[in-house]
């Protein structure tokens, strides 16, 4: 099977996030970068399904110079070859235009079954793998915690955790499957193959390399665009309230209901 | 928390980034969740070994026989982050890859390399280095261990003590005299004659298994002998493998003091503010991170003098012997730092205390490693 996996480059989960002085961006100041949680369970599916039925996966990920790193660590985890998107007019990308370049770059290669983790963790806007069904012109699963693929029948089952329910649903492949936590437990990588990816094929492709113009993508093809991003604001301190118990329930009922108006 | 205030990484490769960043995560995962339950009832936390053996840990830096063929500094920050964890297993670690491994490895016949290295590589053979005696530490010279010829086979006589791993070992490395000199044998477990015991009452290295071997008449076939161990030189580089890998361990240690002491004081309220902006405190968290430093370019020269073959046993002894101490001060203060709550098992700060006390005397004690480095620059031995 030929397999392809999308995956993003995000902030660790641990790192203190400060916004940039354009109050648009992260600072990237000092940030330590991982791959995006639901995208290892997405790498490990693509694996499995290259130890079951043979064949290849591919990592694909648009992004900067640093972005190399992350698809180092899937090369290392099992992955056969990767391939980095950039161009600096890919800069500011939203959703639509991501799934643009990420499908230009798909189109060039055989493929059976592409993988996606369901959100990135640093903007969650969810929206990458449902474009990119949608401009291969591909069936889609989203959000899948089960999956079991027939390529022989070209065909997948798909399991999915719905409100109050679960649903399982068929389709053909080539599909779009967007991953979610419950699905696997993405591997360590082994010492052995951290040492074997570095001679594992890396490719750039840039903008022309894809037949992108550069009106069609970043922020001049973007659909959205961000406005303003600010940090939450700090929690303000708790107040204690003391003296007679009784008063302090009293005065505690009256502050919900006028100051914090919840009851 | 990453604590590299000279930007160390970037001497490092993308490679020794993603190994050291992968142990990271096994041991943020795996270990420190559940190393302290270990260290409070005194077991070794068996049930780590398969995946730390399918990482491939075992022997890392050793070509061949399945093993990762990693280079020095990889192996060095693969000890640092065990012992990020705990240092009874970054001990197991130790033993296995640089004392077993590495003298089959090294002086071992093409037989014993390869029934051994391949099982042990995979974590399915585990073996322990019987060199102290009960009455032989320091000087290893005196030892009274024998063994004796008896037509195709040796008996071996003697008791060895402090031996790391003894009671779930395959086989163990036995030092012991033959016809006056030092030789090396691999006694395997259930052989007649030999009885392991396992050494309780300890109050460090707790996560960690210590074993007494008592030979008496054990006879073990010829091709058992490590053919190529010549004297107690032998022995001695296997300790240099694993004194280097202690250094780098060390390291680890210190950290994950550091880490703890530095958040406990910028959280830790009292006279109404951080005990982080006592001037008592910040001397501590300033002296810790500098000593952490300072040991970090140490290793990491180290780690490149190795991989270019122009490392020197004094070297080691001065990495091990200077890492060592600055990791048990480091415990020390983080301890205090830490208040009441720095003796209990909650936090790291007194097991990691306690284990250093024990890494600070096994694989030469400090005293030694100044002999030792006395006897370099002088020129005059002050022991033997």
């Amino acid at each position: 099977m030929n397999i392809i996996v999308c995956i993003k480059q995000v902030p660790d989960t641990t790192t203190k996030v400060r916004v940039g002085k354009d109050g648009k961006h992260i600072d990237p100041g000092g940030v330590k970068f991982i791959v995006n949680t639901y995208d290892d369970f997405a790498v490990e599916e693509a694996i499995r399904l290259k130890e079951r039925f043979g064949g290849e996966v591919t990592v694909i990920s648009m992004g900067p110079e640093r972005v190399k790193e992350a698809l180092r660590m899937c090369l290392a985890m099992g992955a056969d070859k990767a391939i980095q998107l950039w161009d600096p007019a890919f800069e500011d990308s939203d959703p639509y235009t991501t799934a643009l370049i990420l499908s230009k770059a798909i189109q060039q290669l055989p493929y059976d079954i592409i993988f996606c983790g369901k959100q990135a963790i640093d903007r969650d806007t969810m929206s990458v793998p449902v474009y990119l069904a949608e401009l291969l012109g591909l069936p889609q699963a989203t959000l899948v915690v089960k999956l079991e693929v027939d390529p022989n029948a070209r065909k997948f089952i798909a399991y999915r955790d719905i409100e109050g329910a679960k649903e399982v649903i068929e389709g053909l492949l080539p599909a779009v499957i967007s991953t979610q936590w419950k699905l696997n437990e993405p591997r360590y990588p082994t010492l052995p193959n951290i040492m074997k990816a570095k001679k594992k094929e890396l490719k750039e492709l840039n903008a022309a390399a894809l037949g992108l113009d550069s009106a069609q993508v970043g922020e001049k093809g973007s659909r959205v665009k961000v406005l303003s991003m600010e940090l939450p604001p700090p929690r303000s301190k708790g107040k204690i309230l003391k003296g007679d118990p009784r008063e302090v329930c009293r005065e505690l009922v009256r502050l919900l209901r006028e100051e914090a108006k919840v009851i | 928390m990453k604590i590299d205030f000279f930007n160390t990484e970037s001497l490092l490769s993308e490679e020794e980034i993603l190994i050291r960043n992968t142990i990271r995560k096994f041991v943020d995962e795996r270990v420190i969740p559940i190393i302290g339950d270990h260290f409070e009832k005194g077991t070794f936390p068996m049930d780590l070994i398969p995946d730390l053996a399918k990482l491939g840990v075992f022997g890392a830096n050793l070509q061949g026989y399945e093993c990762a063929g990693l280079n020095n500094v990889a192996y060095g920050l693969i000890m640092q982050e065990l012992e990020r964890g705990d240092s009874g297993l970054r001990s197991f670690v130790s033993v296995q890859s640089a004392l077993v491994m590495y003298a089959i490895y090294t002086y071992g016949s093409q037989e014993q390399k390869e029934k051994w290295l391949p099982s042990m590589a995979r974590g399915e053979k585990f073996g322990c280095f019987g060199l102290t005696e009960p009455d032989y530490g320091s000087n290893p010279a005196g030892m009274q261990a024998r063994a004796v010829k008896d037509g195709k086979f040796y008996i071996l006589n003697g008791t060895k003590r402090w031996i790391t791993n003894g009671s779930i070992a395959d086989v163990a490395i036995i030092w012991a005299k033959l016809n006056g000199q030092i030789r090396g044998f691999l006694v395997e477990k259930g052989t007649p004659g030999l009885t392991v015991l396992e050494m309780k009452k300890k109050l460090s290295l707790r996560a960690s298994i210590t074993s007494e071997l008592i030979l008496e008449d054990c006879r073990i076939p010829e091709e058992n002998l490590l053919p190529k161990t010549e004297g107690l030189k032998s022995a001695l580089s296997c300790l240099t493998q694993a004194r280097y890998g202690i250094a780098w361990g060390a390291v680890g240690s210190a950290m994950a003091c550091y880490e703890e002491a530095l958040n406990y004081a910028k959280t830790r309220i009292q006279f109404d503010k951080p005990i982080a902006s006592f001037q008592l405190i910040q001397e501590k968290l300033v002296f810790m991170l500098t000593e952490i430093t300072k040991a970090q370019l140490m290793c990491l020269q180290l780690g490149r003098l190795k991989d270019k073959g122009e490392m020197d046993y004094t070297q080691v002894s001065m990495a091990k012997l200077n890492n060592v101490h600055m990791a048990l001060e480091i415990a020390r203060e983080a301890r205090d730092i830490l208040g009441a709550n720095g003796i209990s098992l909650e936090y790291s700060a007194i097991r990691h205390m306690n284990n250093l006390e024990s890494v600070k005397t096994y694989e030469g004690t400090e005293n030694m490693h100044k002999l030792i480095l006395g006897q370099k620059i002088t020129g005059i031995p002050a022991f033997n």
